[in-house]
């Protein structure tokens, strides 16, 4: 038990650590990235190419005064900016890592909590996400931010639709809630060179998911929330200091989480056709680690590449996007993939 | 149910990461000088009211509804979409059949406006 733990404490830290490490990295990579985009510099003061600016940030957030507005529901607007980060954090519970391996005679699965709900409850986790952005909308008891709370409420339930309709199909040739037999079932190739990932066969349920990924993380061009020009900073523009920083890092963490969601039903997740893993179980780990957190970086330098590539959508065309174009696509997908795994295709 | 439990520590430790980002600001932060900036921020402006006094468009509510409908249909799709292997025709056909009874609604939802914004 105390050894079952232990195991259990060291994955957490693995994770917590390796999130602690991409948001300022993420942060970093954005704005030189954008930069680059836009043809200027960036930051570039503060250490070699600008890269210890994030700590510089972090240490700005530490040391700015922390208001709270005379008309805010208190507790309420103390409890958003834990709600951003809890659900984006935990949910990498739920994502496999590396293969099972062994240490000291003891089979250990590389994944933080290994049951049989599996993608359920990473859904169910990862949708308590809105909370946050509707409460600090709410009790900040700004026009500006009970906007963007409720613009990022409805736009993040409507989107979740068709990102579970998505998520439903990938889950019909396995047969199974666990993301590591999803895993499992991509290995392998088709013809000995084309990866047996899901992306291949499900690509309109993929394109589903994408999409539907950008709207749950806010980013642009679905960013309405925090539409700058029109709600200053929507649901966040009221806090400031540490709390703010709370909510930056959860809109990175929850990018990271469905990164790392669709890398792992779309793209094998920590495995890589032709990478033999090793038997000693640091090396499986590093394997194992190292691929999928390449995958999600991929991911993740996408997300800004398109943040600095689209202009914002309208509302009206957010919510027929999202109700009269993938919803329908989502359920035709599901319907697609049934009938070529009855057809025994998949 | 034990194989729950790392979830709990995962939830323990996240607070106990968001605890200690908010003490440490706490401790080392500046302290302001008025109330003036505990105001409700608006570009500078004296508010004249306060958000809780306002409305919002019913249709945000009547999006809500529409997701708690089809939240609930895809419940329904989701232990079907697990057994699929074993249900296989029968399974396929029921399904398709739940489906079309849905898309009727769905479709007689767009005829009647109400995914339509503005």
């Amino acid at each position: 038990m105390t050894q079952e733990l232990i195991t259990t404490l060291v994955k957490i830290t693995l994770w917590l650590v390796v999130l602690l490490t991409t948001v300022p990295v993420m942060v970093w990579v954005e704005r030189r990235a954008s930069a680059f985009i836009q043809d200027r510099r960036g930051p570039n003061r503060v250490g070699p190419l600008g890269l210890v600016q994030p700590l510089a940030d972090a240490l700005k957030f530490i040391f700015k005064e922390d208001i709270t507005p005379t008309a805010a529901d208190r507790p309420l607007y103390l409890l958003a900016p834990l709600l951003a980060v809890l659900p984006a954090l935990t949910t990498f519970a739920l994502i496999p890592f590396g293969p099972d391996v062994v240490i000291d005679g003891r089979t250990v699965p590389l994944i933080v909590a290994d049951v049989e709900t599996g993608v359920l409850l990473l859904l169910a986790l990862a949708s308590l996400g809105v909370y946050s952005l509707v409460m600090a909308g709410y009790s900040s008891n700004n026009k500006y931010s009970l906007f963007g709370g409720i613009r990022a409420s409805s736009q993040m339930i409507s989107y979740e639709l068709a990102l579970t309709l998505a998520v439903l199909a990938a889950l019909i040739p396995v047969g199974s809630f666990r993301l590591d037999e999803v895993v499992l079932y991509q290995q392998g190739t088709w013809l000995g060179f084309l990866p047996r990932w899901n992306v291949f066969p499900q690509f309109i349920g993929f394109m589903v998911f994408l999409i539907a990924a950008f709207a749950e993380t806010n980013r642009v061009p679905f960013d309405l929330p925090e539409a700058d020009s029109e709600l200053v900073a929507g649901y966040h523009t009221e806090y400031s200091s540490m709390k703010f920083a709370l909510f930056f890092m959860g809109e990175y963490m929850s990018m990271a989480t469905l990164s790392a969601l669709a890398a792992t039903l779309y793209f094998g997740g920590w495995h890589l056709p032709g990478v033999r893993f090793s038997d000693t179980w640091y090396w499986a780990l590093a394997q194992g680690f190292g691929i999928l957190l390449m995958k999600v970086a991929l991911f993740l330098l996408f997300f800004v590449w398109v943040r600095w590539s689209f202009p914002r959508f309208r509302f009206d065309q957010l919510m027929r996007l999202g109700w009269k174009v993938l919803l329908p696509v989502g359920i035709f997908n599901l319907v697609l993939v049934a009938a070529m795994t009855l057809a025994g295709w998949l | 149910m034990e194989s729950y439990l790392p979830i709990l520590v995962f939830v323990v430790v996240a607070i106990l990461f968001v605890a200690a980002a908010l003490i440490a600001a706490r401790l080392f932060r500046r302290i302001g000088s008025g109330s003036l900036d505990r105001q409700p921020y608006e570009c500078g402006n004296e508010p004249e009211s306060f958000a809780h006094d306002h409305q919002f468009s019913i249709r945000y509510y009547l999006i809500a509804v529409l997701f708690v409908v089809f939240d609930v249909e895809t419940i329904f799709l989701f232990p079907w979409a697990v057994m699929f292997d074993r249900l296989a025709l029968f399974g396929f056909i029921e399904m398709m059949v739940f489906l079309a009874i849905l898309v009727v609604g769905y479709i007689y939802v767009w005829n009647r406006g109400a995914l339509n914004w503005a």
